[in-house]
């Protein structure tokens, strides 16, 4: 049964306010860092209304959370960050809207890497989360509050942003389903931009059960977002078909043992239920992560030339001239990584390096879409890790921002080529730290993967 | 200054970037209102052009259809993909730190357009391309603080860039006249230019004549109205003259116009030239349009100036009657329509010249817009005066009546017998005039001077026969008795 399922049980046993008093609680009480802002008032007036009947739908007094770029009412909206510390949106994101109107209550806003920048929450102005199994080491990221409230039972499923594996990831270190749409399945309006062209909204759940549910009230047509698409997202009960490629470049060198024998295993288990399952190539791999880190910190460095503290948000230097606003303001608004990150983009998109960088990692990337559109001719989906190894220390990776980037290997070509890909727990390694897999659908294959997914996990869940 | 003959030695060499609003009712990325003209600041806004986190571009189609209709004002091809870059600086008038414009695959590609000068040539300057964009806001300065008016942030433009065909003052006045022309009357903008509707950036260097290559330009930036393209042109071409003579080097620039001073000032040096980083927006897919949907979204299309001088050619008019006729199109369309259904030219000639003749600021154009200076009415009064029946003056006075929105159910003749303004042209009423003119002894020197042989003489004798008669008679006629009886 779905964990959704089980809260509209207990919903009906007791009261939407009872349930959702009870999230709040659990949030208080979390030592994990997880919650940036509670939207206690509004949450529980809501859950009244709820239970007063003004209020109902699929998930009428099912509470959730949402990372800290989704634009919504009750709180500030921070995306952790310094610059938007006071920052009331007078609007609210299009998939919180939607969820709203299914009767869904907002709890409040969970932690992330600020603007989304990060693959640990470790770059957050509100502090690190910790990881919700083993707090010695970090959440993954960039929705890392999303993954940990979710692993830690505060809520049944969480609102996260994946740009190059900000979900996927931290639900392969913290135990849960993380669904990453394909690109314009979902609208991306009033969430705090990252990177346009590979930014997705999707969810952190507790099944995939909880995961379908949530993203087919999520997906579909916005007026106020021009790239989503038309709504196509039905579920499945079995995929289309059964073929499987294991990506070969993903279960190299540098993923650790421990990762790479939990795929096998999913591999064997896989098998077991009538899949086939190949070993593919994908050579475009090798360049995923050079083109990400030219096209992503381009799209960054634009998307965050608004935050100039003229018009909202921290402003600084007021007293002095016009170039102080601009320079004090963003110094302290900004943490290093999005400052690296506005630079690399500054630097690849500067006249005389636009073609050389940019236009040539465009190339690249259509290269890369070319091979996987290959692959989905002969596969139903493609699968391999999500990262290179399980959740690691706090600190550990945060002097070397390559090592950190790095992390990203996995999870970035999915992003570049706007595939749909899930992150579903397959296991963990010997001290107990979760490790997932990634199943990688064709475009607009989204029910497929879950449906795939969905396999694996009644495997492991027994 | 330079002397005129230093000046002659020098050739002047411009191109022009021309910013046009587009009438549209919303924004060209939000649904807030477009008409910002004596609004409050900031009340035109809504939060994308706020810039605020998570807002997205949402494209309004009717930019999109003006522009294309633009295009084919300019005699272009329309681009069936076009897409949408980011121009990226910050300044306060910009919210989101770049203005969204098409720097790679602009909407509107190569075209021509023929600027008619004072003395009936034509100046053609091709166009290199013509993209769509938004303003940005406005900023107010003061002491010790500025203040951000975004109300025309976020509003539609498109910049048309035209070749560096244009070596005189006088034809860059001309071009941007004709592109206002062709604008307004493919009804693309409202081309108010006193709200900054039609804004001109002029790109000016100077050369010795002959010489292969061109010399260093300068940008003035802004300008808004005809006149002042041609003075800051002017003036740009011997400031620039004056260097060069004095062995010093223009700077490329970009300067402003002082309208009080009329003069050029320095604003900006290449060398603090941005680099803008422009990036193709990812927010905005590509616009995409068939052949059927450019030809659908141009259907209806107006006639536009050029159409109209070259129908009008036959009528051989002073091309000032031409210009300002053109300035408007209403005014256009009517005498066109009379030309061809008045089929003698002489009858239209006339009208033009009516039209012509009197003050932009006595014509109401809404008269005319809605019909009560119908083609039948001009017809009707020209073809009186051509019959005699109504003397020029006369005519002129008739016609000036025809805007009177309480005679409009009256027609010119109607007009002109309750003004008491019909000649007569009735050879024995006229008669008995003159006789009696001629028997008056006040009349005896001029009757003597003509049979001297001094014809002028007989003027006195036709004022004397329209005075009598209270300008009724036909003064031609007039004449004709006179003569048959001395």
């Amino acid at each position: 049964m779905s964990t959704i399922t089980k809260l509209l049980m207990e919903i009906e046993a007791t009261s939407a306010e009872a349930v959702v008093r009870d999230a709040i609680e659990k949030a208080k009480a979390d030592t994990h860092n997880t919650t940036i802002n509670l939207a206690q008032a509004r949450a529980l007036e809501r859950a009244r209304q709820v239970d007063a009947g003004e209020v109902a739908g699929k998930l009428a007094g099912v509470p959730f959370m949402a990372k800290d770029n989704f634009l919504s009412y009750g709180t500030s909206t921070t995306a952790a960050s310094k610059f938007l510390e006071t920052f009331d949106a007078p609007l609210q994101a299009t998939a919180i809207e939607k969820l709203e109107a299914e009767g869904a209550i907002c709890i409040g806003k969970v932690n992330l890497d600020a603007f989304a920048h990060g693959g640990s929450t470790e770059n957050s102005a509100y502090g690190v989360t910790k990881n919700a199994v083993d707090a010695t080491r970090v959440a993954g990221g960039s929705s890392g509050g999303s993954a940990v409230a979710v692993a830690r039972g505060i809520v049944p499923f969480a609102l996260g942003t994946d740009t190059g594996g900000s979900i996927r990831q931290p639900a392969s270190f913290n135990g849960v389903v993380g669904m990453k749409p394909t690109y314009g399945m979902v609208s991306r309006y009033g969430v705090v931009a990252m990177a346009s062209g590979t930014d997705t909204v999707g969810v952190l759940a507790s099944t995939i059960e909880d995961a379908e549910l949530v993203m087919g009230i999520l997906a579909g047509k916005d007026v106020h977002d021009m790239t989503t698409l038309p709504d196509y997202f039905a579920p499945v009960d079995t995929p289309k078909g059964k073929k499987l490629g294991l990506i070969k470049e993903f279960m190299a060198d540098g993923v650790s043992k421990e990762v790479k024998s939990c795929i096998r295993a999913a591999v064997q288990s896989y098998e077991a239920k009538g899949y086939e399952v190949e070993e593919v190539s994908i050579p475009m791999l090798k360049y995923a992560l050079a083109i990400y880190y030219i096209v992503v910190p381009a799209e960054i460095s634009s998307n965050l030339a608004r935050y100039d503290g003229v018009r909202y948000g921290a402003q600084r230097g007021a007293d002095g001239a016009l170039s102080d606003v601009y320079e004090l303001s963003r110094q302290a608004g900004f943490m290093a990584e999005n400052k690296r990150r506005i630079i690399i983009g500054s630097y690849v998109l500067s006249s005389g390096f636009f073609d050389a960088y940019y236009q040539k990692a465009q190339k690249a990337r259509t290269l890369l879409i070319r091979e996987f559109n290959q692959l989905f001719e002969t596969y139903d989906a493609l699968i391999g890790p999500v990262a290179p190894s399980p959740a690691f220390k706090i600190g550990d990776n945060t002097s070397d921002p390559l090592k950190m980037y790095l992390e990203d290997v996995m999870t970035v070509p999915a992003s570049l080529a706007g595939l749909p890909a899930v992150s579903v727990p397959i296991g963990s390694d010997k001290d107990g730290l979760p490790v997932g897999l990634q199943i990688i659908g064709a475009r607009q294959g989204d029910a497929d993967i879950l449906a795939i997914a969905s396999d694996m996990e009644i495997d492991i869940n027994g | 200054m330079a002397s005129r003959e230093i000046l002659d030695t020098y050739e002047m060499t411009i191109g022009i970037e021309c910013h046009v609003q587009l009438a549209t009712k919303t924004k060209l990325f939000s649904r807030a209102d477009n008409d910002a003209r004596d609004a409050e600041p900031n009340s035109k806004v809504v939060p994308i052009d706020y810039g605020l986190p998570g807002m997205l571009p949402v494209l309004n189609w009717e930019a999109v259809r003006l522009a294309v209709r633009a295009g084919k004002a300019l005699g272009s091809d329309i681009a069936l993909r076009s897409h949408f870059d980011r121009k990226h600086y910050f300044y306060p008038d910009l919210p989101k730190g770049y203005q969204t414009t098409q720097m790679y695959e602009p909407i509107i590609g190569a075209g021509l357009v023929e600027a008619p000068l004072e003395d009936g040539a034509t100046v053609d300057v091709r166009i290199h391309h013509a993209h769509m964009e938004e303003d940005a806001g406005k900023l107010s300065h003061f002491d010790s603080y500025s203040l951000v008016d975004l109300n025309r942030a976020g509003t539609p433009l498109i910049e048309i860039v035209s070749e560096p065909d244009i070596h005189s003052a006088a034809g860059a006045r001309a071009y941007a006249t004709e592109l206002y022309r062709r604008m307004t009357y493919a009804g693309v903008t409202h081309g108010d230019l006193y709200h900054g509707n039609m804004r001109f950036d002029v790109n000016i260097s100077v050369a010795k004549k002959g010489a292969t290559e061109l010399g260093t330009r300068a940008e003035i930036k802004n300008l808004n109205s005809f006149r002042s393209v041609e003075r800051a042109a002017e003036y740009e071409f011997n400031r620039q003259v004056e260097l060069l003579e004095k062995g010093e080097t223009v700077v490329q620039e970009t300067r402003g116009w002082n309208d009080d001073k009329q003069i050029t000032t320095s604003q900006r040096s290449k060398e603090d030239a941005q680099d803008y980083r422009y990036m193709p927006d990812p927010d905005i897919p590509p616009i995409m349009l068939t052949p059927e949907e450019v030809s659908e979204i141009q259907a209806d299309f107006p006639k536009l100036p050029n159409e109209y001088r070259e129908s009008w050619r036959e009528l051989t008019l002073d091309s000032s009657v031409v210009n300002t006729i053109l300035d408007n199109q209403s005014v256009a369309h009517v005498l066109d329509e009379l030309m061809q259904q008045a089929g003698d030219n002489e009858t239209t000639r006339r009208a033009f010249n009516w039209f012509a003749s009197v003050q932009a600021d006595d014509i109401d154009i809404v008269a005319v817009q809605s019909g009560i200076v119908s083609v039948e009415r001009l017809a009707q009064l020209s073809q009186m005066v051509g019959e005699g029946k109504l003397s020029s003056t006369g005519g002129k006075e008739v016609f000036l009546a025809l805007f009177d929105d309480t005679q409009k159910d009256m027609s010119p003749a109607e007009i002109a017998e309750k003004k008491n303004l019909l000649q007569v042209s009735d050879e024995g009423a006229i008669a008995a005039v003159v006789d009696e003119v001629l028997a008056d002894p006040a009349s005896a020197k001029a009757i003597a001077d003509i049979k001297a042989g001094n014809d002028k003489a007989i003027g006195y004798l036709v004022g004397q026969i329209m005075k009598k008669s209270a300008g009724k008679a036909n003064p031609a006629m007039a004449q004709k008795l006179i003569r048959e009886r001395l």
